[in-house]
């Protein structure tokens, strides 16, 4: 075992990632999975393929996500908003406005000295404004992430979609496409009414400066560049958007 | 009311009860006594017993009052000073309500209520209330009927509707005391107005007690009202000593006793021995929450159901809630109810309650609080139920973290239908808000 490694986990609704880094933070190992009923059993089973089967003792463990209770031996365990905002200023040194898109709940964060939160504000009521209100809309369109960008990109315009309601949005949905408007523009109306609803959620933390997009969604350019119009700075994906909140919870276990 | 019912009132609530319930508070106490504390929480307050003791005698005295002596339900920022010297039983519904948030009976009675056809946005203390009425259970076990219903819209207009619903339900009179809001000061008007119909209130009660009110005995209930007021808050002063000598959490089940027995003897003994204990911990250098953090202001009603997890999540960051809007709201009285005139003290007391001002006040006095208490931050409940209380949360949350650098986080949650309570996303909420105070802490 090299002195210094610590492992990160991001025990999140529907994804679960890992990382392990080395002690000057560079990541040796990773994984993205889809997030398993049973926590605990998954962190076993991914920490025996990362780091070999327990013997001896293991590097210090952090863990963040909804899962963070359940993951067994963590040394430290963190809110996705301490993750978020540790992970990127790790990533992105100058980051100091984050805006998190998970799959049931977003959060903007102000960040302060040394990668601290000063500032955050999230919306956990519902999925509206969330990864899962496109994962559902798209589903209905048979369509999947990877087509996301390609037909926003064939769209002449948006549809006026007015809900981010996972729920009503599929209704309104419906109604578009009955009415014929082309399902790319049905798509670019749901990336605007996201990016709405998410440029809302950032004004909270009063962004002054570019902004660090980390999440899954986070990969989606179009979504970023319509968040950025709405809030006039650039919205720019921290690399590897989906393991910044396991990083964050690594570099946390070694504190 | 019959001869019968009174005696049976007589023996149950004043002899045979009080009785029991000293027996089973001696043994209480030899038990907390032994109780080892439950860290990071310091140890049990010995008062807790006589709270235990005072709200079951409390409830126990209900069961049998109907029949017995007259009964009035009463909102709980109404002039109740008007009632007792009329011997009057007075059931709060908020309170009663509570307890079934509190022991987790606060759903199926809001549910009962939905049934009947009440909105779920309607207020769940509200709901609580018309649902036990209609479910006929209380985990109190029996709640006495009313001769006359009390009102006063001071709290929020929710009540007006709720007590008219009783009203229909219960076919008994209704007294509504309206209270105009107060939007900056008093206006002398508005005195005249809430007076006349405080006097209009002790007419109506004379008639249902078929007794006249006897002046000096208003005068000696509202002479008591004033000193429980001026000792619960001194007990919520020994909040400002670091650490605090008592978990502020708790303080929201202290408080029960000043609403509904505010104006009795029993109260002020209670609050004489809370305040010597608290003092005596002081003194001692005793914690609340051992190893305090983090010093929190709390903003509105409490989440009932939820006091266990929250007690717990605060213990684990080291953070004591060391005052809160709503319990202070119950001493801040204590320099209106002056003797002299009691009617017009009554008016200018109930007028200025803190729900019946405007929110430049609210931030004021907040502000204030955060000064005093040495606060480090304020958890704001935006309570579902309590539109009044939660309306410009967020300006106030704004208004404390840039002008006076106490930052707040704003949870959405209800005081007691737990439909509306998600804690998972509460919890996660709070957390985040505490790291910032005590990184690492949420273990
Ligand atoms: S709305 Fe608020 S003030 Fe009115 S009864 Fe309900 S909790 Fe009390």
């Amino acid at each position: 075992m090299t002195d210094g490694r610590r492992v990160g986990i991001d025990a999140g609704s529907t994804t679960w990632k890992a990382v392990v880094i080395e002690g000057d933070g560079r990541v040796v190992a990773s994984r993205v999975e889809a997030a398993e009923p049973r926590v605990e059993a998954q962190t076993r089973r991914v920490l025996d393929e990362l780091l070999g089967p327990a013997a001896g003792p293991r590097p210090p463990l952090g863990a963040t996500g909804y899962g963070r209770r359940r993951v067994p031996d963590a040394t430290t365990r963190i809110t996705e908003i301490a993750a978020h905002a540790g992970g990127a200023a790790r990533v992105v040194p100058d980051a100091r406005f984050v805006l998190d898109v998970g799959g049931q709940d977003a959060k903007a964060i102000r960040l302060g000295p040394g990668g601290r939160a000063v500032e955050f504000a999230m919306n956990d009521r519902c999925a509206a404004g969330t990864g899962r209100f496109l994962e559902n809309a798209l589903a209905r369109l048979h369509l999947d992430w990877a087509d996301l960008e390609r037909t926003v990109g064939a769209a002449a315009r948006p549809a006026r979609i007015s809900s981010t309601c996972a729920v009503f949005a599929e209704t309104e949905i419906v109604g578009l496409l009955a009415d014929g408007v082309p399902v790319s523009e049905v798509v670019r109306g749901l990336v605007e009414a996201l990016a709405e609803r998410l440029a809302a959620l950032l004004a909270q933390v009063r962004p002054d400066g570019p902004i660090t997009a980390t999440g899954g969604v986070a990969r989606n350019r179009a979504l970023l560049e319509a968040i950025a119009a709405r809030v006039g700075w650039p919205v720019r994906a921290a690399p590897e958007p989906q393991l910044v909140g396991a990083l964050g919870a690594a570099w946390a276990a070694g504190r | 009311m019959t001869v019968w019912r009174r005696a049976r009132h007589l023996l149950e609530a004043r002899l045979a009860g009080p009785a029991v319930l000293a027996v089973q508070s001696r043994r209480r106490l030899a038990k907390l006594a032994r109780k080892p504390a439950a860290p990071p929480f310091g140890p049990p307050l010995r008062a807790s017993v006589a709270l235990r003791g005072l709200m079951e005698r409390y409830y126990l005295e209900g069961r049998t009052a109907d029949g017995a002596r007259p009964v009035a339900w009463i909102t709980s920022g109404a002039p109740v000073e008007v009632l007792r010297p009329l011997g009057y039983y007075v059931v709060y519904p908020e309170n009663h309500a509570a307890i079934c948030g509190a022991r987790h009976a606060a759903q199926a009675a809001c549910e009962a209520a939905e049934r009947a056809g009440y909105s779920r946005s309607l207020c769940s203390y509200a709901r609580t209330d018309l649902g036990t009425l209609f479910s006929r259970t209380t985990p109190v076990g029996r709640v006495p009927k009313p001769d006359l219903l009390v009102c006063c819209t001071n709290i929020c207009q929710t009540v007006a509707g709720w007590y008219r619903a009783l009203a229909h339900e219960l076919r008994v009179p209704l007294v509504v005391v309206d209270t105009p809001f107060l939007q900056g000061g008093e206006r002398p008007h508005d005195r005249t107005y809430v007076r006349r119909q405080i006097e209009g209130l002790a007419e109506a009660a004379e008639r249902a007690a078929r007794r006249p009110l006897r002046l000096a005995a208003l005068e000696e209930t509202l002479g008591r009202s004033q000193e429980t007021a001026a000792l619960w808050g001194e007990c919520l002063e020994q909040g400002r000593r670091r650490p605090a000598p008592w978990f502020g959490l708790e303080s929201f089940l202290y408080m029960g006793p000043m609403v509904i027995l505010r104006g009795t003897p029993e109260a002020i003994r209670f609050y004489r021995a809370l305040l010597a204990e608290l003092r005596e911990r002081a003194e001692r250098g005793v914690a609340g929450v051992e190893g305090e953090r983090v010093r929190l202001l709390w903003d509105n009603l409490p989440i009932w159901s939820e006091l266990r997890r929250l007690s717990d999540l605060l213990g684990r960051f080291g953070a004591n809630l060391v005052a809160a809007t709503y319990t202070h709201a119950w001493s801040d009285c204590a320099d209106l109810m002056q003797p002299g005139d009691p009617f017009d003290a009554l008016a200018r007391t109930y007028l200025s309650v803190l729900l019946n001002r405007d929110l430049a006040t609210r931030a004021r006095d907040l502000a204030a609080m955060a000064r005093r208490f040495r606060a480090d931050g304020v958890l704001f409940h935006a309570d579902r139920s309590c539109k009044p209380y939660s309306l410009g949360q967020h300006g106030l949350r704004e208004k404390l973290a840039r002008e006076h650098g106490v930052p707040g986080v704003v949870i959405e949650a209800d005081h007691s239908d737990p439909r509306d309570v998600a804690w998972e996303a509460t919890a996660n909420r709070l957390e985040a808000f505490l790291e910032g105070f005590a990184p690492g802490s949420g273990r």
